[in-house]
């Protein structure tokens, strides 16, 4: 594989680099005729879920998983080029990436995750500020940069913000946090989409960058007056303070699995979607405005039929009340059910070689 | 081989040649295919280093080296700030490392009392055996809130008039990855430094000491320049440590696509850029562009070691050794 070698040689270029090693080529390709193996490529955001999933799927059924946690962006290089049996990302593919693979591409939605401001400002105290998406765009444009502006002010009687500095933090890794977060701010400030947009990485008008959730958080922790991002699970797990967000309702939302599962109810799915929908900033009166689905890649027509079986079946055990139940244990938001029945509709159309999967 | 002639005496000694040049036909063999296989290696990693970064050369070409946008939505990507926060950092880390460690050199072979010399050496040397993340781990949990505290508005007050010294203090920042880089290379610099200098003929003190000289100025005038060109040698060891290091670089250092005058703004080098952008580089010319700046530290690194040997070189030219060493 000539993109395996060139990784390699960039982690090699970077010295005693950052994190592993992208694997190349799985180790397992050739199907096992018993207990037939799937491996599976991508996105890190959900991968304490999808290791429970695929070991109690395993416990359960003797199908063994083998799930690379390498990054939404490797995840659909991999998918791609054909070297996993299914993909995994935080961002939908744009259409010039579907256009790259061969043959057709299902976004199958799994869990959903959210987006949660983090801050340090102790005169604050417990009360938790509240904060609406212009204004977030505009501390993250660079252009409110004291606590006490008036805007913030507005939203937030009763708080003493002071006369301090806001510090920025964004993450500096590119990450599917950061593209919930850009995708959220394009929609609410024409400014934020036309200068920065939305991407997994981007050019960001102001602040410092932090590698990972723990870089952004220690940050935060670290320098009064900062605020920053980072994934909802981790600002619950950590007990960092966050921010309620003004939702397109205008009511102010606390963030929380109940409030982002709304926010997946909330939106309206045509018949004949391909679930690459975006539930940033959507409506419903307790939709939290930064929540996101995280998806699985999987093709609609696999040659292999052993695999095909195989994976149908686990995407429908997926969707169970059992395996969406494990999730929220972990802090993921459920699937609301109006999804869970598009879902289990879309896995039933799943083919091998042309034909229905029996 | 002596037990092999004891036994092989029925064989003829032509013979007996023959097979010992077959033996060293085979060993010479193996030894030129391991020699070759480091070149080899080499040539191939630059080689899909420079296919990778293929679009982004056609696009970009040179001014990819004198731009300082980095925007992966619009597709456009400059590399200088990240070649200017790699070449900064490794400065700031020489400035501080080299005194320190030279010092510490000189400290224990001309000065130390015996017994101290060797733990003191081996508990530098351990620093090196640290793994980058920790010493990273270590920088944000420790090094960066004292340094926000102390050292930083100390130098804001006393040499603020610099704008080197200027601005926000955020913590993270050029001069704590400077700091931090410059604990990881002390171990290198030093420990060679120490080796040349203890090479350096027992003469060379005699002499300098039997014309009146005191021991510093024995140190200082005889024993540190004859090993001067080891000393430099020493030091480019810890220049080459530092311009790839990676892990505790990006921990500390803000990551920001941008050049700064101050020393307490964030910034970026080549190696961190690659770590923490390429499992995520979603677009064909991202990875690309990432592809091209390796290729960039990879040419950065060559022309530092080149200066470094024209420099060792030079300074070796007529007297001195202790070149050799290394």
């Amino acid at each position: 594989m000539s993109r395996s070698t060139l990784l390699l040689g960039l982690a090699l270029a970077a010295a005693c680099g950052g994190g592993d090693p992208p694997a190349g080529q799985p180790a397992a390709t050739p199907t096992p005729p018993a207990g037939s193996a799937l491996t599976g490529a991508g996105a890190t955001f959900p991968n304490p879920i999808y290791s429970k999933w695929f070991d109690t799927y395993n416990k359960k059924t003797g199908v063994q998983i083998n799930y690379q946690s390498i990054g939404s962006g490797g995840g659909i290089k991999q998918f791609t080029e054909g070297t996993v049996d299914f993909g995994a990302t935080d961002g939908p593919m744009k259409d010039d990436q579907l256009a790259a693979v061969q043959g057709q591409v299902l976004h199958i939605p799994t869990v959903m995750g959210a987006v949660v401001l983090t801050y340090n400002l102790p005169a604050a105290g417990a009360t938790q500020l509240r904060l609406d998406g212009p204004t977030i765009a505009d501390i993250f444009l660079g252009k409110i940069t004291k606590w006490n502006d008036r805007r913030l002010a507005a939203s937030n009687a009763g708080v003493t913000l002071p006369n301090q500095d806001i510090i920025v933090v964004h993450r500096s890794d590119g990450s599917g946090t950061s593209y919930i977060f850009t995708d959220y701010l394009s929609k609410v400030s024409p400014e934020w989409k036309t200068k920065v947009g939305n991407a997994n990485s981007v050019n960001w008008p102001a602040g410092l960058g932090g590698k990972g959730n723990e870089g952004v958080t220690q940050q935060v922790k670290q320098s009064p007056g900062s605020i920053g991002y980072v994934e909802l699970i981790y600002a619950i797990s950590n007990q960092l303070p966050y921010a309620q967000v003004k939702n397109s309702a205008g009511t102010f939302i606390v963030p929380s699995l109940a409030s982002v599962t709304a926010a997946a109810a909330g939106t309206t799915f045509e018949p004949n979607t391909d679930f690459r929908v975006s539930i940033t900033d959507a409506s419903g009166a307790d939709a939290y405005p930064i929540s996101s689905f995280t998806w699985l890649l999987v093709r609609p027509d696999m040659p292999d039929e052993a695999k095909a079986r195989a994976l149908k079946s686990f995407l429908e055990w997926m969707v169970t009340d059992e395996a969406q139940q494990m999730a929220a244990e972990l802090h993921y938001a459920p699937l609301p059910a109006p999804v869970v029945t598009l879902v289990k509709e879309r896995i039933t159309t799943l083919k091998s070689g042309g034909r229905p999967i029996a | 081989m002596i037990e092999g002639l004891d036994s092989t005496e029925a064989v003829s000694p032509v013979a007996r040649l023959q097979g010992a040049a077959t033996g060293d036909r085979i060993f010479r063999t193996l030894l030129t295919i391991a020699a070759l296989a480091i070149p080899t290696l080499l040539g191939f990693l630059v080689y899909e280093l420079w296919r990778g970064s293929q679009p982004a050369i056609a696009k970009f070409g040179v001014d990819f080296l004198a731009t300082s946008t980095w925007d992966p939505v619009a597709d456009k990507f400059g590399a200088l700030p990240l070649i200017f926060g790699t070449l900064l950092s490794s400065l700031i880390a020489l400035v501080i490392a080299v005194p320190l460690s030279v010092g510490v050199a000189i400290f224990l072979t001309e000065f130390a009392p015996g017994p101290v010399r060797r733990p003191v050496a081996f508990i530098v040397e351990l620093l090196a055996a640290i793994p980058s993340v920790v010493y990273g781990l270590w920088g944000i949990f420790f090094l960066i809130p004292v340094l926000r505290v102390t050292l930083f508005p100390f130098l804001q007050n006393t040499l603020g008039f610099l704008p080197l010294f200027q601005g926000t203090i955020y913590g993270n920042s050029m001069l704590a990855a400077g700091i931090i880089l410059a604990i990881m290379i002390m171990p290198y610099i030093m420990s060679v430094t120490r080796e040349v200098l203890a090479s350096v003929p027992g003469s060379q003190r005699e002499a300098a000491l039997a014309l009146g000289a005191t021991r510093w100025e024995a140190a200082w005038t005889a024993v540190v320049p004859y090993a001067r060109s080891g000393i430099v040698g020493a030091i480019i060891l810890g220049l080459g440590r530092a311009l790839g290091e990676t892990m505790a670089v990006t921990m500390l250092i803000g990551n920001r696509h941008e050049i700064a005058t101050s020393l307490f703004a964030p910034g970026y080098t080549m190696a961190a850029a690659i770590a923490n952008e390429f499992t995520e580089a979603s677009t064909d010319m991202h990875f690309a562009a990432l592809a091209y700046v390796a290729l960039v530290l990879f040419g950065v690194t060559v022309v530092v070691n080149a200066l470094a040997r024209l420099l060792i070189w030079k300074v070796s030219k007529g007297r001195a050794s202790g070149g050799a060493a290394l």
